[in-house]
């Protein structure tokens, strides 16, 4: 019974394509697990979007909304009515054809990414080889959306708020993909599903997730940093700052199209937290081994909206970076503590089973993280500011 | 260490989350509709024109005298005065405002009409719910609309209206007694006919023009 439940999804689908000839099967396979993706993840959005809401209410002393269906459970679907009703504006001046190609870019590569993830025990849409690869390549590619987007709109802010996500995203993609390198260092694998798998044994009671390891801490911090940065949330929501930029690369956007963005946005965060939960999280593993009759398919979309839950959790608490803080983080902080962090991987990949390994790993950690922490992010104590004028 | 400040606002953040599930003071908020707070007594909005008595046509106090139209900064009020006098709600024949308007979409609640009134005819009211589909006529009060009995008055800012009252009430004895003092010395010198000039003189003006 216990597996019948968690294999459900496969079994339906073997049911509902074993109606057809032989020959179509894998490819009906794919449709149908593609088509499932592209239903379930916008579903989940709207329940984000609404989490976000409440919670952000919540965490002001407010109410959220409450209006619309029982909780204001049906906000999002108002939300959208409205928005596909209203009018699509089209700047005059603007390039119509990258305009309008951009949100659609961004949506279908956000969705890509979901190709790859283990979002179960045998659930994944494509078992690639070098899936994490693949993962990155997709996202990297929403960069070039956000660009089409701010580049087409012809508006000053929308190209300054395309122009720092460009840059705020190629300097956090460089330690989202060196934090999943030390990942890769100790599976041994490219493949999601196998990184997922390799998760999947237990000490006692205990997971032998990649998080309950010093190296594999320290990655996931600087993984979530990096993957809040490359979402654009908040605190790094620079690139639709609303107090400089109007919001950013998506400005000129009315109506569907600025839905478009909303939901990749949102997307992003999903595929993101989902390659969090896979690298680091144990994918679809229980957290307990005596809950491993607990379908796996719920293990990975809980995990998933934890971590939603923290996007928006540091979305009520922190305020804004500026763009200097922005980068110098990037570039002075949490690169060189990754390069150091792969170093430490490899020297617990090498240094054997024991308490030692520990004990020298999560030493070197600390000390670096503390020591880099004062030095590197230290405030620079600036005088009153004075100016000259030209005579 | 770096990421204190960060766990320090995460924690604070969490306990607002928690507590505004528990705690009543924390969730303020008043879901309006609903549920209302009531106003406060020195609660204003637009301007209304008291009436004294049941019928709001003969009671109202206003003499059509156009000072809170002249005073208007925003210029909201339009006042149109009757060609005939009417009793007022003390007897005496007074103008009336034929028509009295107030454009609400314009005005922005000063309650400078309320201080020049020398009449305590117009007041300040606390019913803001005046949404109307119809944009013109429906932000442009009439003398109907705007009259409301001084019970209402009392109703809704009573330190204020009891004042007012006392006032009203102080100057109607104090006009009285003129009226009677006049009367007596008018009796006295009805004797001697030739005087008769005098006695018109003497007559008071108005129970109601002196208020100070």
């Amino acid at each position: 019974m216990a597996t019948t439940l968690d294999q459900i999804f496969i079994l339906l689908r073997d049911w509902i394509t074993g109606f057809l000839p032989q020959a179509w099967r894998p490819a009906a396979g794919i449709v149908l697990g593609a088509a499932t993706i592209v239903c379930l993840f916008p579903a989940l959005f709207a329940l984000a979007v609404w989490m976000e809401r409440k919670g952000l209410g919540r965490m002001q002393n407010r109410l959220g909304p409450n209006r619309v269906g029982p909780f204001g459970l049906l906000q999002p679907i108002a939300d959208g009515i409205k928005s596909l009703t209203k009018e699509d504006i089209v700047p005059l001046n603007a390039d119509a054809a990258v305009h309008l190609l951009a949100p659609v870019v961004l949506v279908v590569t956000v969705f890509m990414g979901f190709a790859v993830l283990p979002m179960g025990r045998n659930m994944v849409l494509v078992d690639m080889d070098a899936g994490l690869l693949f993962f990155f390549a997709m996202g990297a590619s929403t960069e070039v959306a956000v660009f089409m987007a701010g580049w087409s709109s012809r508006n000053k802010y929308s190209l300054l708020g395309a122009m720092r996500a460009v840059a705020q995203m190629i300097s956090y993609e460089v330690v989202l993909l060196l934090s999943g390198v030390s990942v890769v260092m100790i599976s041994g694998s490219l493949s999601l599903v196998k990184i997922a798998s390799a998760q999947n044994h237990y000490t006692g009671w205990l997971p032998n997730w990649y998080i309950f390891t010093p190296w594999g801490l320290a990655g996931f911090i600087m993984f979530a940093i990096a993957a809040t940065a490359e979402t654009n949330r908040s605190p790094f929501d620079l690139p639709e700052g609303e107090s400089e930029l109007v919001a950013g690369y998506h400005t000129e956007y009315s109506g569907f199209k600025f839905a478009l963005f909303f939901l990749g946005e949102y997307l992003a965060m999903f595929s993101i937290s989902g390659l969090g939960t896979t690298l680091f999280l144990g994918g679809w593993s229980a957290p307990l081994s005596i809950l491993t009759w607990v379908p796996s398919w719920i293990w990975f979309f809980a995990k998933v909206m934890v971590s939603i839950f923290v996007f928006i959790w540091m979305r009520g608490t922190l305020p804004r970076l500026r763009q200097d803080q922005l980068m110098n983080f990037a570039w002075k902080f949490v690169l060189p503590f990754t390069l150091i962090n792969l170093m430490v991987t490899a020297l617990w990949r090498f240094m054997g089973e024991g308490w030692e390994r520990w004990a020298v790993c999560s030493l070197i950690l600390a000390a670096v993280f503390v020591l880099m922490g004062k030095v590197g992010m230290r405030r620079e104590h600036l005088g009153p500011r004075s100016y000259r004028y030209a005579e | 260490m770096l990421g204190e400040g960060i766990v320090k606002g995460m924690l604070e953040t969490a306990k607002n989350f928690a507590g505004s599930y528990v705690s009543k003071e924390r969730l303020t908020t008043v879901e309006y509709p609903e549920e209302r707070i009531a106003p406060i007594e020195a609660a204003r909005v637009f301007p209304f024109l008291v009436y004294d008595g049941t019928d709001w046509e003969s009671g109202l106090r206003c003499v059509a005298c156009q000072i809170c139209e002249k005073e208007c900064p925003p210029k909201c009020i339009y006042i149109d005065k009757s060609k005939d006098k009417k009793p007022d709600a003390l007897g005496k024949a007074q103008f009336y405002p034929s028509r009295f308007d107030i454009d609400i979409s314009v005005c922005m609640s000063c309650q400078i009409c309320v201080e020049v009134c020398p009449f305590e005819a117009i007041k300040m009211d606390n019913e803001f719910e005046l949404a109307t589909d119809d944009r013109f006529g429906g932000l442009l009060l009439d003398r109907k609309d705007l009259a409301k009995s001084n019970q209402y008055y009392h109703s809704i800012h009573p330190t204020e209206a009891a004042e007012v009252d006392a006032r009203l009430a102080a100057e109607k004895a104090k006009a009285d007694a003129k009226a009677k003092a006049a009367a007596s010395a008018a009796a006295a010198k009805a004797d001697p006919a030739a005087k008769a000039e005098g006695a018109t003189k003497a007559k008071p003006e108005s129970p109601m023009a002196g208020g100070d």
